[in-house]
């Protein structure tokens, strides 16, 4: 072992001596705010699917109402008589 | 269809429960130690895990084979790298006497035992930086031995107080023992 390994390994000695008590509530806190965000994650994905779909359901009315491909009339009278 | 997804969230449930049973109080040593808290007494770290366990677990049907410790140790490493700033003030705890990024790059490798290419991608340093902040941390550390009842009977005012006074020269006589090491370690390789 060289001489800074041994170094860093009497810190990491130093580092892992104390045990530390785990609080009882502290799986059921994390589940409980871990479940929260994932039901707010659902619901602002739904509500951005929905959003998308409404979107999309809201142009094609419009395009079949409109027609905007077919080009329009023209509106300019020929030129004649020149 | 909605049976099946309760029994499905009640199986993910008791899977994170065993998590955090087996690797709860080794994240929560590593989240004190971040924090400069005492042990046994580490309200932020606690917080602070508890927000990156919670994050687990919102993706925990999504981890596909991905370990959850190292997920939620990255996630920690992340947060603690993005607030670290708010920890700076010394806590009685075993570290406080470091700047937070010693401190995390002290945690992520000797403590978690991370590759030292792992740890500078994780906090986007250069592999040489987490090197010399490494050792430094390491210097500090061997030159100011933890103060051993500090841990257990903290007086947070005069604690803080004292540890703030005692820092400035101290800081300025491990900063030279510091670069005699990183001299050494390079010497040796």
């Amino acid at each position: 072992m060289s001489f800074p390994d041994r170094k860093q390994e009497e810190v990491r000695k130093m580092l892992d001596t104390a045990t530390v008590p785990i609080p009882p509530d502290l799986g059921t806190r994390a589940a409980f705010r871990g479940g929260r965000l994932r039901r707010r994650r659902h619901a602002l994905r739904t509500v951005l699917w929905t959003l998308a779909f409404l979107a999309a359901v809201a142009f094609a009315a419009w395009a079949v109402a409109v027609e905007p491909w077919i080009a329009p009339p023209a509106t300019t009278p020929p030129l004649e008589g020149w | 269809m909605g049976e099946r997804q309760a029994a499905q969230e009640r199986r993910h449930a008791r899977e994170f429960d065993a998590f955090v049973a087996g690797a709860g109080g080794r994240l929560l040593h590593a989240a004190t130690l971040l924090t400069g808290e005492p042990f046994g007494a580490a309200p932020a770290a606690e917080r602070l895990l508890v927000a990156s366990l919670s994050r687990t677990y919102a993706a925990w049907e999504r981890l596909r084979g991905e370990d959850p410790y190292d997920r939620t140790r990255q996630d920690l490493a992340a947060c603690f790298a993005h607030s670290g700033w708010r920890y700076r003030r010394p806590r009685g705890g075993l570290l406080d006497r470091l700047p937070p990024q010693e401190r995390l790059v002290l945690v992520l490798r000797l403590y978690e035992g991370v590759a030292e290419e792992q740890t500078a991608a994780a906090l986007g340093l250069p592999v040489e930086r987490v090197r010399a902040l490494c050792v430094r941390a390491a210097a500090t550390m061997r030159s100011q031995p933890p103060r051993g009842e500090r841990a257990g009977t903290v007086a947070s005012g005069g604690g803080a107080g004292g540890g703030g006074a005692g820092g400035v020269p101290g800081r300025r006589e491990t900063a030279g023992s510091g670069a005699s090491g990183a001299r050494s370690a390079e010497g040796v390789r």
